[in-house]
């Protein structure tokens, strides 16, 4: 359920579009950022808030590979491995990570399509947050440090916290 | 000689590294004064004008004038809508995210001049769900602006109304294309719209609808600067301006950067981009983004002038969304092959069946053929299944059997490897390497 400030963010969201629907999108961004993950009982409740079914958001939302519908970490490490990146390491970064944390419940690693930041190949996103230049030490590096705390986090869904 | 950058939409981006995302930087650097001049004219037909006049061809992948595109709206429907296509997800393509992290305010400016010019009062931004920091900053921009008086009601005084919304997609590659994003926008699947009719007939809401690349409109500010006219004379032929192309792989300089058109490619990747890492050599290059065919390294390529038309007519492919990727000699074209059809495979909506199924055996077939495994046949095999999507293949992906590009562009990089790479590879599956 969305938390009372959310619930009002909900309302103005859905406000900005000729069109309830169109708020589908940016609420489930809204409920991962809150839960962690897009749950069945929030796509329930964007039914509720847009005038559709559940069946609808859930359909409009299993699409799209940001919404996670299942629970995962804390942290979501995203590798790409697009041609650019294939050829500058970007595997090599992947596996790295994919040996050090597979089992560890606070971080979800996965390969993703190109990130737009071939300049910095191989690059990988910390929940959204781009990290350049990558190789598997020092993306070691970066998402340890992110799991230490001593760099801040952005949502599951990419927002500042 | 060597190519040196031409900077119009990149420029502020140098004179303010520090602060040019920000309304003071942006102010500064002189934000928001066509704006004025615009409004203060009064007369949208005349930014049509301006920009027909221009020449400027959107900068998305499609290169379509864009006077042209915003005369195909019916006269006295309303409302319309401007939609802004921020989706940037061809493989190796960044200068939109540049663009709109390091100057949101350049972006507003030819949205709002935009919107005037055709007549809307609601303007959408579809942002890439992955660009977290752009949001962050365009969002922020958008509430600066309005505090300023440059967007909402009324802007500066001029009586004329306008609204921007952000709106994040989630993390699919086809929503670049502008019926899908409209259906994703709309709050559905993102998946292609058979067309006719074309969104400036029936788009968002089934309403007329324009939809513009995040470059293209950056433009438009600085077209209304110097003229039309005087914007046309930069560039060659029909390819006016400049363009900001994202170079990358296996170059010594990888980057953005922004060139008028009428240069080489051997001017970008050896000039611009220093050459070749390590000083190997050049094996093939990407011309324009995944989706088109590759050119190689000799001369008739290397020289061939930057020039949509050209390219498109003399050479088979086109420059897309502006992106050049570089391998060198050490690159299987293979694997490469096959890394594009695993992200063509997972990226199609699965609406047509030739693209839903085809990219997925393709996928699996330059797989085997990447990793040794490769059978006599798979060669001819891969022809098949890809004119099934692209009839004829070696025109991939100007002919298609599907709604959208997406489909055609994975024959793409089949049609490349039978040009230039046939020999090597059926050498290889003889071996079984």
């Amino acid at each position: 359920m969305f938390s009372e400030a959310n619930l009002t963010k909900a309302k103005a969201i859905v406000a900005q579009y000729p069109r309830p629907k169109s708020a589908i999108l940016p609420l489930a961004h809204l409920a991962q950022d809150q839960d962690g993950w897009l749950t069945e009982d929030a796509m329930a409740e964007i039914a509720e808030l847009v005038g559709e079914t559940p069946a609808i958001v859930q359909g409009t939302c299993s699409f799209y590979t940001m919404f996670k519908r299942r629970p995962c970490g804390k942290l979501l490490v995203s590798v790409c491995t697009n041609v650019t990146c294939l050829v500058l390491g970007g595997p090599e970064v992947l596996d790295h990570l994919e040996t050090l944390y597979t089992g560890d419940p606070d971080i979800t690693i996965e390969e993703v399509e190109c990130l737009a930041a071939c300049a910095g190949a191989p690059a990988l996103q910390v929940n959204y947050e781009f990290h350049e230049h990558m190789t598997p030490a020092i993306a070691e590096d970066v998402v340890d440090g992110y799991k230490r705390g001593t760099v801040r986090a952005r949502t599951i869904s990419g927002s500042l916290q | 000689m060597t190519l040196s950058e031409r900077r119009i939409v990149s420029q502020r981006l140098y004179d303010r590294p520090n602060d040019s995302w920000t309304i003071d930087g942006a102010l500064a650097a002189g934000a928001y004064e066509s704006l004025r001049t615009v409004l203060a004219a009064g007369n949208p037909a005349d930014v049509q004008a301006q920009v027909a006049a221009s020449g400027l061809r959107g900068r998305g992948g499609a290169n379509f004038s864009t006077g042209q595109k915003w005369s195909f709206l019916p006269a006295g429907s309303y409302p319309r809508y401007l939609v802004v296509n921020g989706d940037e997800g061809e493989p190796s393509t960044f200068k939109d995210r540049m663009l709109v992290e390091r100057d949101p305010h350049q972006l507003l400016e030819g949205i709002i001049i935009s919107a005037y010019a055709i007549e809307c009062n609601l303007a959408f931004v579809y942002l890439r769900g992955e660009f977290a920091l752009g949001y962050d900053r365009l969002t922020r921009a958008i509430t600066d602006a309005r505090a300023k008086g440059f967007l909402g009601k009324n802007v500066l005084g001029s009586g004329f109304d306008i609204d921007i919304v952000v709106h994040r997609g989630a993390g699919a590659y086809i929503c670049g294309e502008e019926t899908a994003l409209i259906e994703s926008l709309e709050g559905e699947r993102g998946m292609p719209r058979l067309k006719p009719p074309f969104p400036a007939i029936e788009g968002l809401y089934a309403k007329p609808t324009v939809v513009n690349n995040v470059e293209t409109l950056s433009t438009v500010p600085h077209i209304m600067r110097m003229g039309g006219e005087e914007y046309a004379k930069i560039g060659v032929n029909k390819s006016t301006g400049t363009r900001l192309v994202a170079l990358s792989g296996h170059v010594n300089k990888p980057g953005n950067y922004e060139v008028e058109f009428g240069c080489t490619f051997r001017d970008i990747i050896f000039g611009l981009g220093e050459g070749i890492r390590d000083g190997n050599e050049l094996k093939f290059f990407l011309p324009g983004g995944a989706s088109f065919q590759w050119l190689v390294n000799i001369d008739e390529h290397l020289d061939a002038i930057y020039d949509i038309d050209f390219v498109q007519q003399n050479l088979g492919t086109t420059l897309g969304s502006g992106a050049i990727m570089v391998f060198d000699e050490t690159t299987d074209p293979l694997a490469v092959a096959w890394r594009l059809a695993k992200f063509y495979a997972h990226e199609s909506c699965g609406k047509c069946t030739p693209c839903r199924e085809g990219t997925g055996w393709i996928e699996k077939v330059l797989y085997r053929m990447a990793n040794g495994l490769g059978r006599k046949q798979d060669f001819d095999l891969l022809i098949d299944v890809g004119s099934g999507i692209s009839p004829n293949v070696a025109t991939a992906p100007f002919t298609q059997t599907t709604l959208c590009p997406l489909g055609p562009s994975v024959v793409s990089p089949i049609a490349s490897l039978d040009k230039y790479f046939r020999a090597e590879i059926m050498a290889r599956i003889e071996a079984g390497l």
